[in-house]
């Protein structure tokens, strides 16, 4: 178990002091000045040497992300927006950030716009959250009236945070789908390239951050990258809230090493699994896009990028949802479909009636009023829709059900046979004439 | 997606207008973008208007549009886009939206939309009698791990039951929500597990070993000992392994080999293969060494790290 020395979120239940002088009393805007002085290219190769990837899904290298935007300004303001956009089911962490510990957030927008030379960013937070953007805002004024923000600050680079929200859309955590929902428009996703980093938010260079990849960016710099790197496995190094929802005894969320097992979190940190580990049924281990594995299968796996790569799944944001066996897990997938069919933004023709196609296949399969070769044709139409979309919403939406038909595909044909055998035995009765 | 309308013209009040505190607020808020950009601030205003009326009327979003010097049509593709603009009139003292999504759905939303059903109103979106409420069934509200809950108005009540749901949506009908402590519902803190947390107990010291003067050579640890290669793709094809040798990686031995071939077409290839493996192996230093099977990482960074030394001595 990670020690409490190593917690880079001091505050995530919100039980200490919430204000600037209590983040600081707790290590956070320690020597943020020393950091830029030290200059773009240290905070940049720190963050590489740290090996942290992107905590919104994707797993991409941050410090590579931030490498991408031009050196030199070509009189183009440069952007750093943070996507608070979390709407994946099962994600909850950045809520936690923006509500109890602020100021990760706050100082890391101030490093991070200086080592992207921008002096200017929008924090992005979903519509649903606002006490959060309450409590957010609240802890921007009391840095500006610190001197920690805004021009001639303390720290020697001259930075603007500003709070914007968004209005309910899932597609707005796609990076481009929120710059334009930023920009005051519908969040369609944007064809790339061109790339965010060349013209991003109002056509100026732009990178798009996940909260908790700018908040733990700050006290990866003052520890040193070689600190970050060293927990965790290779190329899945650092640590990471956890989310753990569903049927466990105690759901929480929880900052722990990455490539801790699957088990020791459940034990340690979410009290079990509901009715012992003999109940488990299925996992999805990392929000709602990501495949579903059998609960079986997670008896050895290990949370980070490339142990749920090799249960045929994706790590996404480490918002695990567990099922025990009271679950209808056919529903339970149908309902993802629902989801993705209600926030499919409607853009590209694969995803827009492809979801809604998939979503009313779903609901007959869970009650059975289908036919077993049905279950490769919604296979193959889920294999039609990935790929084929501007976005990733296209291909969110086809894993659930192909991860469902993958592990359950007994239970879907247990389901129909069921549907078939009541139908006949209290329906048309076969009976031979005499 | 979902197809959303405006409310027919019966329930449209005929104008809108911000109060004053929320016009200067409005005022403030266009400022926050840059010059010309004053679109940006469609959402924000849409939300306030709704928040001042309840819902999102036409004359708000004729207002919104007017003041933003937008085409009318680009604020009513937002307000119909965004699932969190109310377009018809809902519950004056509470409007439940209840989580519905899988986690939540784990956990129990069905039984509280029962509730709703039962104490609100069959249909979702439709006030009760009175129009005092109104309920519906929303997307992921990003509070799984307090699943399963509801949102009225601006905040979120967690970890449910029917029962403790009922007591809420009875305390709004009577106007007594404001009694009503948001957040968790049972024995727990925010996001920490029902108990008690397990972690952050202990007192926490600052730590900023980065920052304080230091040799050189720290640095340089840090750096080579990290695995710089994140994200980086790892070939395994047969064509891209150093070790064996083609042209390119082993001109020496090609050139010997091309001679070979000249003098003596057929047999000569054969013969002439232990050649290259003394020429290129011995002959040259660099080129040999990442011939090594490249598997173990430990060893690659060793060696980067001694030419690392190598070079800055």
């Amino acid at each position: 178990m990670l020690n409490d020395q190593d917690r880079i979120f001091t505050n995530i239940y919100g039980l200490k002091d919430k204000s600037l002088k209590g983040a600081m009393s707790r290590g956070h805007w320690d020597g943020t000045k020393q950091i830029i002085e030290k200059g773009r290219d240290w905070i940049i190769n720190e963050m590489k040497a740290s090996g942290l990837r992107g905590r919104g899904g994707a797993g991409f290298p941050t410090g590579l992300k931030w490498s991408f935007m031009p050196k030199e300004s070509d009189g183009r303001p440069h952007y750093l927006v943070v996507n608070a956009d979390e709407s994946e089911p099962g994600t909850c962490k950045d809520r936690d950030i923006m509500r109890h510990d602020p100021h990760t957030l706050i100082e890391g927008c101030v490093i991070a716009g200086f080592a992207m030379g921008a002096h200017t960013a929008y924090i992005y937070v979903r519509g649903e959250y606002m006490r959060e953007r309450e409590a957010l805002q609240a802890a921007i004024d009391e840095c500006y009236d610190a001197g920690l923000l805004g021009g001639n600050n303390k720290n020697g680079w001259d930075f603007d945070i500003y709070v914007h929200h968004g209005a309910g859309a899932y597609i707005c955590g796609e990076e481009t789908a929120l710059l334009e929902s930023l920009e005051g428009k519908k969040g369609q996703p944007r064809l790339k390239p061109p790339f965010p980093a060349n013209m991003g938010l109002y056509g100026c260079p732009t990178t798009v951050n996940n909260v908790e990849s700018i908040a733990v960016a700050p006290t990866i710099l003052r520890r040193g990258g070689g600190w970050f790197a060293g927990i965790g496995r290779p190329n899945n190094v650092g640590t990471k809230l956890f989310m753990i929802s569903g049927h466990v005894n105690k759901p929480c969320t929880v900052e722990e090493a990455m490539g801790i097992p699957f088990r020791e979190l459940i034990e340690k940190h979410a009290g079990g699994i509901r009715g012992g580990w003999d109940n488990l049924l299925a996992v999805i281990p990392g929000g709602a896009s990501c495949p579903i594995i059998r609960g079986e299968d997670m008896d050895d796996a290990i949370m980070d990028f490339d142990g749920m790569r090799d249960k045929k799944s994706s790590f996404g944001t480490a918002a695990i949802i567990v099922m025990d066996k009271s679950t209808d897990v056919i529903k339970a997938i149908a309902r993802l479909s629902a989801f993705f069919k209600h926030e499919s933004c409607g853009q590209c023709t694969p995803c827009r009636e492809g979801t809604g196609w998939m979503w009313r296949v779903m609901e007959r399969m869970v009650k059975g009023n289908a036919q077993k070769r049905e279950i490769d044709m919604l296979l193959q139409v889920s294999k039609q829709i990935e790929g084929h979309t501007i976005c990733a919403l296209g291909d969110a939406a086809a894993w659930p059900v192909q991860g469902l038909i993958r592990n359950f595909r007994d239970e879907i044909e247990k389901r129909i046979d069921q549907y078939t055998y009541n139908s006949t035995s209290h329906g048309a009765v076969m009976e031979a004439a005499e | 997606m979902s197809v959303r309308r405006l409310a027919e013209d019966q329930f449209q009040p005929p104008a809108f207008a911000f109060n004053e505190e929320n016009a200067v607020w409005a005022e403030a808020t266009i400022r926050k973008y840059p010059p010309a950009r004053q679109q940006s601030a469609v959402i924000p205003l849409l939300m306030r208007a709704q928040e001042q009326d309840g819902w999102v009327t036409k004359a708000a979003i004729e207002h919104v549009a007017d003041r933003l010097e937008m085409p009318l049509i680009r604020v009513l593709e937002v307000a119909t886009f965004y699932t969190q603009f109310q377009l018809k009139p809902v519950g004056t003292r509470a409007h439940v939206q209840v989580c519905g999504t899988t986690p939540c759905m784990l956990r129990g939303a069905e039984q509280l939309m029962d509730v709703c059903r039962h104490k609100i109103h069959h249909d979702p979106l439709t006030p009760n009698a009175e129009g005092t409420l109104s309920w519906e069934e929303v997307e992921c509200q990003g509070a799984c791990v307090n699943a399963p809950m509801v949102i009225i108005f601006k905040d979120a009540y967690e970890d449910l039951t029917s029962e403790r749901l009922e007591e809420i949506i009875d305390a709004f009908e009577a106007g007594r929500g404001s009694e009503i402590q948001p957040g968790p519902q049972i024995d727990r803190a925010f996001s920490a597990p029902e108990g008690g947390p397990l972690t952050l107990l202990d007192e926490i010291k600052p730590v900023r070993t980065n920052l304080e003067p230091q040799p050189a050579p720290e640095g340089e640890v840090t750096a080579a000992g990290a695995p710089d290669n994140a994200g980086r793709h790892k070939d395994t094809a047969p064509e891209t392994d150093a070790s064996l040798k083609t042209p390119v990686t082993d001109k020496e031995g090609a050139k010997t080999q091309a001679k070979a071939a000249e003098t003596g077409p057929l047999s000569a290839t054969m013969k002439s293969e232990p050649d290259p493996k003394v020429a290129g192996g011995a002959g040259e230093g660099a080129p040999a060494e990442p011939g090594t099977v490249s598997g173990d990482l430990k060893q690659k960074r060793a060696r980067k790290k001694t030419s690392a030394e190598d070079g800055t001595a």
